[in-house]
Formats: C-alpha cells, structure tokens, sequence
C-alpha cells in the first residue's frame, strides 16, 4: 500500500461568478521514500494540490470532492484537531519563503522546542538535545549557539536550512515542499535541495516537492507529476518523463528548457497561455495551444491512462484517431 | 544598548528644556507678573520693589537659567492664587490623577487586548460584530458626553455610585489614596471607565487590525503546518507580533489619558491636577500652569522613552547585537 493516495481530489473555490475548479479531479500515489516531484506553469495548481493533503487550504478554498489517504486512513475528512495532529508529526511542510515563514520574535530554539513537544513526549531538556541534534543535521555549524538565536541572525539558506529542521523534527513520513528554493540564492539551491533529499533519504521520508524548476526535479524526484490548469497531464518516472514525454504540453515544457551546449538551438515556446479557471476549454484543457490538437480534443476529455512507463491524460493514447 | 541609553536621555534632556523655556515665556507674555502680586493701589516704588526682589529686571537668559535650575529642584515659585508654593499644591493633586490614570490604563489595557482578540478570532460573530459598533460609538462620542451620561444612569436614576469626588481617602506618607476604602473604590469606578473609554475602543480596534493581520503571515501558516495548537498560535505567535505597535499607541495614550484627565476631572469634580490646571487658567495663575505643563511633558517623556526601551525587550531585532555580523554567512 502506498504511503499517500490521493483520489479524484477537486479543489474548489465558490466565488461570487460560481465554482471555481482549482485541482479537478486528480489522482496520485506517494510510495515511502518516495519523491514525487510536481510541476507545472503557476496556477495550475500544484501548490493548492500540497494545501489539501497538508489540510491547510486557506478560506473559502475547500476539498470539493475526492479522497486523500495516509497509510490507507482517509485524512480529508477529520475534524480541524485530529488534523492538526498529523501536520508535524505525519505530513511536514516547507514553504516558499525562508524569510517569513520563522517567526521573528522567538529563538529558533524555542520554535524547534515547541515543534518537538506539541508532537513527542519529551522533557524540555531532551527536545532541546534533540533541537539541537537537528540543527546540526541540517548543516548548521555551531549548533548550541545557533540554538539561542533569533531568525534574523540568519542568513536566507541558513533560515531555511532551520525550516526544514522544523519540518522534520517530528519525524514525519511525507514532507511536502512547496517551491523550498525559489526565493534562495542560486547558489544555495542546489545545497538545499541536497540537504531535503538527504534527510528524506536518510529517514526514508517521502516527498512531494512542488517547483517550477526541472533542473531541480532532474536531480531529486524519483517520479514527476506534469499539472496544467488543474489537472493531472502526465505522471511517470522521472527519466522517461524528460526524456520522452508522452503528453504534447510536456513535450512542450521540456522544449523550452535552455541546454548547456556549443550551438544553442532554438527554444521551443507553447504558443499562448494557460487558460484561467473561469474559462477552461471543454475536452482537453490543452487543446488551445497543443500542436498535435484534431477535432476529438474540443468535446471528449481525456482521462489519465497507464501507459508503458507512467501514465499520461491525453486522446492521442486513447485509441482516437485524428 | 548603553549608547542607546545615554542618546535616548540626551534626547530627552532637550527636549524638556524646550518645553521649560515655552512655560517659562508664559510668565513674560501672560501679563505682568508684578501685577498679579501687588494690591491694585500699589505705588510705583512698591512695584519696583517687587520686581527687584523677584529679580525681573535680570536679563532673559539668566531668568531661564534660573527657572531651569529652580524647575529641577522642584521649586516653581509661588502660585499667584493661593499663595503657597506650586510644588506642595502638586504634590497635593498628584496622588488623584495618578490613581485615576492608572486604573484606567490598566482598565483600556485588560479588557481592550482581550476583547480584540476576540473580535480577531470570531470576526464573523455576532458578539463581535455588537463589539465592533460599540466601539465605534465609544470612539466617536466626546468623552465628557459619555461622562455625564454615565453620571445619568449610575448616580441619578439607579443612586450605585457617587457622582463626583474620591470618597474617602487614606494618607500613606504623603501619598492619599483612594484604593483602600470602599467609597475610595466605588468612587473610582464611573470616572476611570469614563477616562478609558476611548483608549478602551482604540486598543481593542487596533488589537484587532493587528491580528488579523498577523494571522495571515507566512510565519502562521508555517505554525500551523507544524501542527502546533491553536492555542499556541494565537496566544504565542500571534499576540507577541501583535502587541509591537499596541506598544507604541498605549505608550502614546497614556499621555493622552494625563490630558484627558482634565475633562474627566472637571466632570467629576475630582480633585486631581487637572482640576487644578484648570483652577490656574481661570485665575491666569501661571506658576501653577508653568508647572502643570513641565510636569505632564516630563511625565511625557519617561512615557516615550520607556517604550522604546521596552521595543528592545520585546522585539529581538532592534536590539544591537555583536553576533549578527558573523551570523550573516550562509
């Protein structure tokens, strides 16, 4: 059985002009130890995806219909505080920002203290220990001086290096980082993605991480799952996914990735863009914009169908001929 | 943190010479004092005498000097009215005010924090919705309106409370105060509500910006994805960030509230400072208003230089700190 399962879930914003669909209708599974990396252009709704699981999907914002399961127990249903039980200690997140996502009036102990007790039974003095343990886990050099200082004595990797101390600190099985180096240095990114897929290795954590970075997806995920305007486009192994993508908008995506060579070659760009939720077009979302469209993708939507090697939602493997 | 101190007093020095000197051109530009001592059918040799005596004809700058240096020992010369010295009629009316102010800091501080959280919380509620137009009432009626109106209710038409004075009250060295006799106490209740009403209405309200606020910051959203409590959240996280600039406001309005004392005094015929501030302006009693007005921006001046020190306490980036530079490498 699967760590997570994630079933048919749709994610719905009511608005004042109607329903909007954020997530619709998308299914996955995380394996433990697993790294499932999600991409997608912005508001496609991978970072909306991470919100229900984590159960922190803010108002009016609400899991419209589906299931979402950790250990084959369905967790979207529960009530605020059985859910706040499992965020921390079964599911940890990190989010985009390191800067203000530590709260600046308490030492970094104090919150990695408080993380620990909320969720383990421990005396002040072991989760300090344990605090400390951690904070040199993460890389940070001079753990018990470090431990009594505020955020802003740190520096923006240092902080999120703290983050992800704070995420992990409970030992949760499912870590879901929604963009953890988008607002970070170059230069740090690449440590910091390091450090997430150690410690997830080291703990056999999953991941879910969420980015726009298919360099960082490359290098980290064991699997990847393609969004577009809300819906699951393709998922599958992440080699196969680069190399030969099934559907035409990863195709796409890939296309447009600069590569390091002598004779740079034309980038390929997706001609227009992502519709909004008020309009998505009927049948395939993509079909606007998708080279490979015939008269089929305008009225049948595609389902996600297994194919070889992951699985892809699109006409051109559902036995539809042009 | 030393240099801090020591540029904070420096400030604050200056700033009370500025506001000696404008109490001490009250004496030149309200008349002249001679005038105010002497009988009417004085003598010009009489007049003379008087102003010898008193130094006046001295030039300016070593009258200031001299009021400056006066002023620090607590000596404002003689009130023109009653005429016993200005710093024994203070001392007099002191205890008055300071008990009046205190509880009704204390009041606008222990219902206001609490009652803007809740509105924070339950924005949606009925109560809180009641809270928040009753807040706006009590913002934007004059104070001495709510005054007299409170006097209506509680001593006219239900007799519970007494509608002016302090009761009975207890010496305790020189200090008279009025918290350790029932009629001191009940005394105390109608104008302390009325003195903290506004401060009550404004602390609440911005307790209730402020947290909202704050509850949308990303250091919230991360506590919560750390699965804390609630109660956590909102009583640790979200309340210390929100009390910052409750800080600045109340420091600000506990001047305000040594002011406003004037017209809750007068209401209630407290016999406080205010009341006799405004005693000295009937009679153009300037020793007693030069007095007044140093005092209160003394008082002023602590208030302000108390807040900042305590922003050093409560927010950890203002302190100055020799670590941070060598913290700054990632």
């Amino acid at each position: 059985m699967a760590l997570l399962e994630v079933e048919n879930l749709k994610v719905e914003f009511p608005t004042r002009k109607g329903v909007l669909t954020a997530v619709d209708n998308v299914s996955f599974n995380v394996e433990q130890g697993e790294i499932l990396g999600v991409v997608g252009e912005s508001g496609a709704g991978k970072s909306m995806t991470g919100a229900a699981v984590i159960g922190l999907l803010e108002p009016p914002g609400r899991i419209g219909g589906g299931q979402i399961r950790l250990d084959g127990k369905r967790i979207d249903n529960l009530s605020p505080d059985e859910m706040r039980k499992i965020r921390g200690r079964h599911i940890g997140a990190i989010f985009q920002d390191p800067l203000t996502s530590l709260n600046p009036l308490f030492t970094v102990g104090e919150q990695l203290v408080e993380t620990i007790r909320t969720h383990l039974p421990m005396s002040a003095a072991e989760a300090k220990k344990r605090a400390i343990g951690w904070l040199a886990e993460v890389g940070i050099p001079a753990p018990d001086r470090r431990f009594d200082q505020y955020p802003h004595q740190f520096s923006g990797g240092m902080r999120q290096r703290v983050v992800i101390a704070l995420a992990l600190c409970a030992e949760p099985r499912l870590i879901i980082a929604d963009e953890p180096t988008t607002a970070l240095d170059v230069s740090v990114q690449a440590q910091i993605i390091a450090l997430l897929k150690r410690v997830c290795r080291e703990r056999n954590a999953a991941a879910i991480l969420v980015t726009h970075d298919m360099g960082v997806i490359a290098e980290t995920a064991d699997r990847v799952a393609v969004m577009y305007a809300g819906r699951l486009a393709e998922i599958g192994p992440v080699a196969h996914v680069l190399q030969k993508p099934s559907h035409p908008y990863t195709a796409g995506l890939m296309g447009s990735i600069p590569r390091v060579g002598p004779r740079p070659e034309r980038l390929i760009q997706i001609e227009g863009s992502m519709p909004r939720l008020t309009d998505i077009p009927s049948g395939c979302a993509f079909n606007p914009r998708c080279p490979k469209v015939f008269a089929e993708c305008h009225r049948v939507r595609p389902e996600l169908r297994q194919l070889a090697d992951g699985a892809a939602a699109c006409l051109l493997y559902e036995g539809v001929t042009p | 943190m030393f240099v801090f101190l020591v540029r904070r007093l420096l400030q604050a020095v200056m700033v009370m010479l500025a506001v000696a000197f404008i109490a001490f051109l009250m004496f030149r530009f309200l008349g002249d004092p001679v005038n105010n001592i002497v009988s009417q059918d004085a003598t010009q040799v009489q007049r003379e005498e008087v102003r010898q005596r008193l130094r006046l004809d001295d030039p300016l700058v070593l009258q200031y000097g001299r009021f400056v240096v006066n002023a620090a020992k607590g000596d404002f010369g003689v009130s023109y009215r009653n005429s016993r010295p200005v710093s024994a009629l203070l001392a007099e009316r002191f205890p008055a005010t300071a008990e009046l102010v205190l509880v009704a800091a204390m009041l606008s501080l222990v219902l206001g924090i609490p009652l803007g959280i809740y509105t924070a919380l339950k924005p949606r509620g009925v109560l809180s919705q009641g809270l928040q137009i009753m807040s706006l009432i009590g913002i934007s009626l004059p104070t001495f309106v709510t005054g007299i109106l409170l006097i209506l209710v509680f001593s006219v038409w239900l007799g519970w409370l007494p509608s002016f004075g302090r009761g009975d009250v207890i010496d305790v060295g020189w200090w008279s105060t009025g918290f350790l006799t029932a009629s001191g106490l009940k005394a105390l209740i109608l104008p302390s509500f009325m003195l903290c009403l506004f401060q009550l209405t404004l602390i609440m309200r911005l307790v209730r910006a402020e947290m909202l606020e704050v509850l949308r910051a990303d250091y919230i959203k991360f506590a919560k994805a750390r699965g804390l409590k609630s109660r956590a959240i909102h009583f640790r996280h979200a309340l210390k960030n929100t009390l910052i600039p409750v800080v600045t406001i109340f420091g600000l309005q506990l001047g305000g509230l040594i002011a406003f004392a004037i017209i809750t005094e007068t209401v209630f015929q407290w016999p406080g400072m205010g009341a006799l501030f405004i005693q000295a302006v009937n009679f153009t009693d300037v020793p007693v208003m030069a007095a007044y007005l140093v005092m209160v921006s003394l008082i002023f001046v602590i208030i302000n230089t108390s807040v900042d020190l305590l922003y050093n306490v409560i927010d950890p980036r203002l302190r100055t700190d020799p670590t941070r530079a060598s913290g700054k490498g990632a």
